[in-house]
């Protein structure tokens, strides 16, 4: 790994290579607590030892969302129209989608070892889906052909309509499970009782994945300016020579 | 962009002239009367292969009803905006600078209108072929809820209409950006129309709090859409 | 011992598709790098 990062520098900086250096730090760290040192829980048993990638990565997911709503409104607000906030938006929201599948699929291998099923109609799971499958849209509509700037306006506003989407995809989700059953939600995470190394473990899984969310953005919209770049060039290297081949018939 | 207001024509009309030369086509091609009914009446009669049982069927009835509208909304939204992209209608309407906001309104009247006949001959399709029971209280709470429904949908369905429209891939891209977005209407309609057609036992009074939920998703998206409608099709 | 397979699943899935993610950013980063101009790179 330290090798990749210390060859490819097209993307990094002194900063990324301490973001990364740190963040694999903290990662092996809460790989070796979270399996091995910390004790079974009480309720859960040794599957609670899920929650200590499941749970950061949930963090992570919404903060990356929310992250793409601001730089979405903002390039939208903003006069310049500056394409840094289409590319962090956009960025972000790979990222994010990256780590709402981790959650997705953690959450519910946590869920067969403790409810025997891998998913329930909870309002909570179901919205989760449904701004994962939003975000999948989002990313697609940034892949629709066009100028960057007509990405960026196009998926700015998509990203606004997300933000009009989710709460009533939630309340509607909410409504519709407090009518089948006395909302009987299973709220594992209030049963459990966590001792202080736990906790830690819990803290530093937030803190390693939040490092490696700076790092994938970081190098993520970088390498988008990149392609865009490269693009455009490619485009006016194709226009000239269309020009010069006009000239000379 | 902006043009003087004296030229300028008045909202109202745009609105109007939008919303007739898409019934227009409508009533020239009848592509929704000869193509999408009897696709969205196939749906109904598959869904009753599949489930095979009467029980269930007079059970879910309301569900089926409101999924074989969807699949029938990306069609229509699909085969409306494939036309104006094609004769470049939309860029003139944009050269032309007319407020877009009301091309959008136009568009969604013509959409609900279309959507509205749908769900009458879907809704009587119920009835005869999976036997349900509409009272005089449930009709009045059905007619509410087809109302609202359709706005909501016909809000959603030409703004990512015009989002996706001449867009290559438009095809796939719709239904995956939609599905997600109409899930509080498929929820709230089914809920109200089986409280409508009693099924299981529902009540029609528990109804109405659908009804709530279905008018502000369409105030939502009705707002929204006129606000970002113009920026979507804007180059 | 069923719940291990479980419990290390889920982490490979985890690390793994951050190690997915990250090399292919920077395969990506790599392959259109050359064709860029320096001045354009504004982090550098």
């Amino acid at each position: 790994m330290s090798q990749v990062l210390q060859r490819t520098s097209a993307t990094g900086t002194r900063a990324t290579k301490v973001i990364g250096a740190l963040a694999i730090l903290v990662m092996a760290w809460v790989v070796v607590s979270g399996l091995v040192l910390t004790p079974q829980d009480v309720v859960q048993g040794e599957s609670v030892r899920i929650m200590y990638v499941h749970v950061p990565s949930a963090w992570i997911a919404y903060l990356a969302f929310i992250f793409t709503a601001v730089a979405s409104a903002s390039w939208l607000i903003s006069k310049k129209h500056s394409m840094g906030f289409d590319r962090f938006a956009g960025a972000s929201a790979e990222v994010g989608v990256m780590f709402m599948a981790i959650t997705l699929i953690t959450g519910s291998l946590w869920g067969r070892l403790t409810w025997g099923e891998f998913w329930q109609w909870d309002p909570r799971l179901t919205t989760t889906a449904f701004l994962f499958v939003t975000y999948v849209g989002y990313l697609a509509v940034r892949r629709l052909e066009g100028s960057v700037e007509q990405r960026a306006r196009r998926s700015a506003v998509v990203a606004m309509l997300a933000v009009l989407e989710i709460p009533l995809v939630h309340f509607s989700v909410v409504l519709w499970r407090s009518l089948h059953q006395g909302a009987t939600v299973l709220n594992p995470n209030g049963d459990v009782k966590m001792d202080d190394l736990m906790l830690f473990t819990l803290f530093s899984g937030v803190v390693g994945f939040t490092l490696v969310f700076v790092w994938l953005v970081l190098h993520r919209q970088r390498t988008m300016l990149l392609v865009d770049v490269a693009n455009r060039q490619g485009l006016d290297a194709a226009i000239a020579a269309r020009k010069i081949e006009g000239s000379v018939n | 962009m902006k043009s003087d207001s004296s030229t300028r024509v008045s909202r109202g009309k745009v609105v109007t002239a939008v919303f007739l030369k898409d019934i227009q086509i409508e009533l020239r091609s009848r592509v929704v009367t000869n193509q999408v009914l009897p696709f969205a009446g196939l749906v109904m009669v598959m869904f009753a292969f599949a489930l095979d049982n009467d029980d269930v069927l007079q059970r879910v009835a309301g569900g089926l009803v409101w999924l074989a509208t969807l699949f029938s909304l990306f069609i229509i939204v699909q085969r409306s905006f494939a036309i104006d992209t094609a004769d470049g209608a939309l860029d003139s309407l944009r050269v032309a600078g007319i407020d877009l906001s009301a091309v959008f309104f136009g568009k969604a009247i013509a959409l609900a209108i279309k959507l509205i006949a749908l769900e009458i001959v879907l809704i009587c399709g119920a009835v005869l072929l999976y036997r349900v029971d509409v009272s005089a209280t449930g009709l009045v709470l059905l007619v509410t809820c087809v109302i609202c429904a359709t706005s909501g949908l016909a809000f959603v369905g030409t703004l990512y209409g015009g989002l996706t429209a001449g867009a290559k891939g438009r095809e796939t891209l719709l239904p995956l950006l939609l599905l997600p977005v109409v899930a509080p209407v498929l929820i709230a309609a089914t809920r109200a129309t089986e409280a409508a057609f009693g099924s299981g036992g529902a009540q029609t009074s528990e109804g109405w709090a659908w009804i709530g939920l279905l008018a502000v998703f369409a105030a939502v998206f009705g707002v929204g859409g006129s606000l970002a409608f113009g920026s979507l099709i804007d180059e | 011992m069923k719940d291990a397979g479980f419990i290390f699943g889920s982490y490979i899935v985890t690390l793994g598709a951050i190690l997915m993610f990250a090399v292919a950013t920077l395969r990506r980063a790599k392959d259109s790098s050359q064709s860029v101009d320096e001045k354009d790179k504004t982090w550098l």
